[in-house]
């Protein structure tokens, strides 16, 4: 256990690294580079900007200046929003959440509904039901998330009117049950996806199972069939999974900045957008990399349950 | 059989072929065919049949719902055509998906190649930095190149394919490690055959099935990221329409001209599953291995 930790562990930091020199290339994109927040000043001459940049340490070789860019990430030190001066981090900080609670309500509700329709699809093969659910998977894979989202505010907001259009809460309210009526609709919106691809997965985890020796062991036995399902098929199909919910960390950090954009969420999908649009580079780059360390920790953490749940893998 | 022997035309010997056989008798595949195949007819040929092109503004029918008059799908704020803008825009984002996915093809390819045939510190650090790559949320890492360099169609086409040659990479890395092994190839070493003819000529023919499927799969995802940030206002800009900025401006008037979303978000979506259908096809036809077990 303790080889498989340190191996994996290092395989997070290699990954660190190499994802900290793409941001620092795109970082280095950035119309006027750092200095962009100096050069929109008004009155701003080419002196006074020359020697920002020398008390940057802008005119240091680059690899100079991403080894200072990377120790500052370390120590916590994102930079300044160039909207409110706030720290970045503090600023992701405080939009943390509402992304939380919009992608753990989604993955929540995709899993269920997602291994509910792969199981079935495997057991009745070649079914009705199998038939159409893996063209309806297909589908949900192609449609545009923003789309769906447009549609479902028309139907459910404006022509049924059951549903709020956007935002996290009334303002003036902000009570639980409040928040939840807020949640519905795009969690099912960015759960559609997820769900295609849960159960796609689901499908091919239970047929590998379905005809392997054990199960057919615990046919002869005599147990009953949903007993079979439940203990031996679902349970050795849902190991998989943990992995693949750590792969599908981007695609889903992906989806709910879109999701965010369409209903208002207040998350960090909603601030990207927002920064975008102010050319705050510093919460951009700060969200890009953010987003990238999480979907790091997030496999990390995956591996690491497989590997606790699952004595084959740490023992390899 | 018949035990007359048949003159064997091209033609013949095509459809003769194993894997068009079972691609031509996988009905899912057929139907992305014939979507993709409609889609782009009407893109390139429908203009021809509208008595508007997408430039020209209809004052006197600002906000016409679907089929007012000769406006087949209605139209937009300032009164143009949707079914001419639809159209035009259809050409604009099928050749940005295509152009990405010919891009970003050869980029997976050459890396993929490289990394699996060179093995060891190489591959290994071809491999991690595809992993790397993939471990931003594409839509962030686009958002933010395309509004850090300044967007053309040419650098929306560009920032697509740099962010999604890393599934291809890591199909053909995982073929070529394969191939490599087999004796064909060591007699071409033998031979002493250089490198890169041993790379390009001998393994590369031998990969290109789940390259093709790849290559696919990849232009559904084109046209899907380029509506994601075109919607998003970071892609392809007006006056030049594409599908994802069509959405864009359909936003505010979802209330009133709901029909302003819905059409071009079918379009993308026929596109998409189109070319999905497709790709999941070839696989089955192109991929030998699931069919043996």
């Amino acid at each position: 256990m303790a080889r498989f930790l340190i191996g994996r562990l290092w395989q997070s930091i290699v990954l660190l690294l190499l994802v900290s020199l793409i941001g620092f290339m795109v970082l280095n994109l950035a119309p006027g580079g750092p200095l962009s927040q100096f050069a929109l000043t008004p009155g701003m001459t080419k002196e006074a900007l020359d020697r920002i940049a020398e008390q940057m340490g802008l005119n240091r070789p680059l690899p100079v200046q991403y080894l200072d860019w990377l120790w500052k990430l370390v120590r916590g030190d994102w930079g300044k929003s160039f909207r409110d001066n706030r720290p970045v981090l503090d600023v992701i900080g405080s939009h943390l959440f509402a992304t939380l609670l919009l992608m753990g309500a989604s993955t929540l509700l995709s899993m269920l509904v997602g291994a509910w329709i792969g199981i079935r699809s495997a057991v009745r093969r070649g079914s009705l039901f199998d038939y159409s659910m893996t063209v309806l998977c297909f589908v949900a894979l192609s449609v545009p998330t923003f789309w769906i989202g447009l549609v479902a505010i028309f139907l459910f907001s404006l022509r049924l009117g059951w549903l709020p259009a956007g935002n996290m809460y009334t303002v003036g309210d902000g009570s639980v049950r409040d928040i939840l009526i807020h949640l519905v609709m795009p969690t099912c919106v960015l759960a559609l996806v997820n769900v295609a691809t849960w159960a796609r997965y689901m499908r091919t985890a239970t047929l590998e199972v379905i005809n392997q020796d054990f199960v057919r062991t615990a046919h002869a036995k005599g147990l009953a069939p949903r007993r079979i399902l439940m203990k031996h098929i679902v349970g050795n199909a849902l190991l998989p999974m943990i992995t693949l919910a750590g792969m599908q960390l981007p695609t889903l950090l992906g989806g709910a900045l879109v999701t965010e954009t369409v209903f208002t969420w207040p998350g960090m999908g909603r601030l990207f957008l927002d920064s975008l649009g102010y050319n705050d580079y510093p919460v951009v780059m700060g969200l890009l990399m953010f987003s990238a360390i999480l979907v790091l920790a997030g496999n990390l953490i995956a591996d690491l349950l497989v590997a606790f749940v699952d004595p084959r893998i740490r023992l390899e | 059989m018949t035990a007359t022997p048949t003159p064997i035309t091209r033609r013949r010997r095509f459809l003769d072929n194993r894997a068009v056989r079972r691609f031509m008798n996988n009905p899912l595949a057929l139907i992305g065919l014939f979507m993709v195949v409609g889609l782009t007819a009407a893109c390139f040929l429908g203009p021809l049949l509208l008595p508007f092109d997408e430039l020209y503004i209809d004052l006197r029918a600002r906000f016409a719902p679907p089929l007012t008059g000769a406006h087949i799908f209605g139209t937009d704020p300032l009164g143009r055509d949707i079914a001419a803008r639809l159209f035009h825009a259809g050409q604009v984002s099928m050749a940005v998906g295509f152009l990405a996915m010919a891009i970003s093809t050869v980029i997976g390819t050459v890396i993929g190649l490289v990394a699996g045939f060179r093995g060891g510190w190489t591959g290994t650090i071809l491999m991690r930095l595809v992993d790397a790559f993939l471990s931003f949320p594409s839509v962030f890492l686009l958002l933010t190149l395309a509004a850090f360099i300044k967007p053309s169609p040419a650098m929306i086409t560009l920032i697509i394919a740099v962010t999604s040659w890393m599934e291809v990479a890591r199909i053909v890395d995982t073929e070529v490690k394969s191939v490599r092994e087999r004796e064909f190839i060591a007699a071409a070493r033998m031979l002493g055959l250089s490198n890169s003819w041993i790379m390009f000529r001998e393994i590369l023919p031998n990969v290109l099935g789940p390259i093709v499927v790849a290559a696919t799969l990849t232009v559904a995802r084109s046209i899907l990221m380029e509506a994601y940030i075109s919607f998003l206002g970071y892609g392809i800009q007006p006056p030049l329409p594409s599908w994802g900025n069509m959405l864009n401006s359909a936003q505010q008037y979802l209330a009133a001209a709901p029909w302003l979303a819905i059409v071009p978000g079918v379009a993308i979506t026929v596109a998409v599953t189109g070319f999905n259908f497709i790709g999941d096809g070839l696989r089955d036809a192109l991929d030998v291995r699931s069919h043996n077990g």
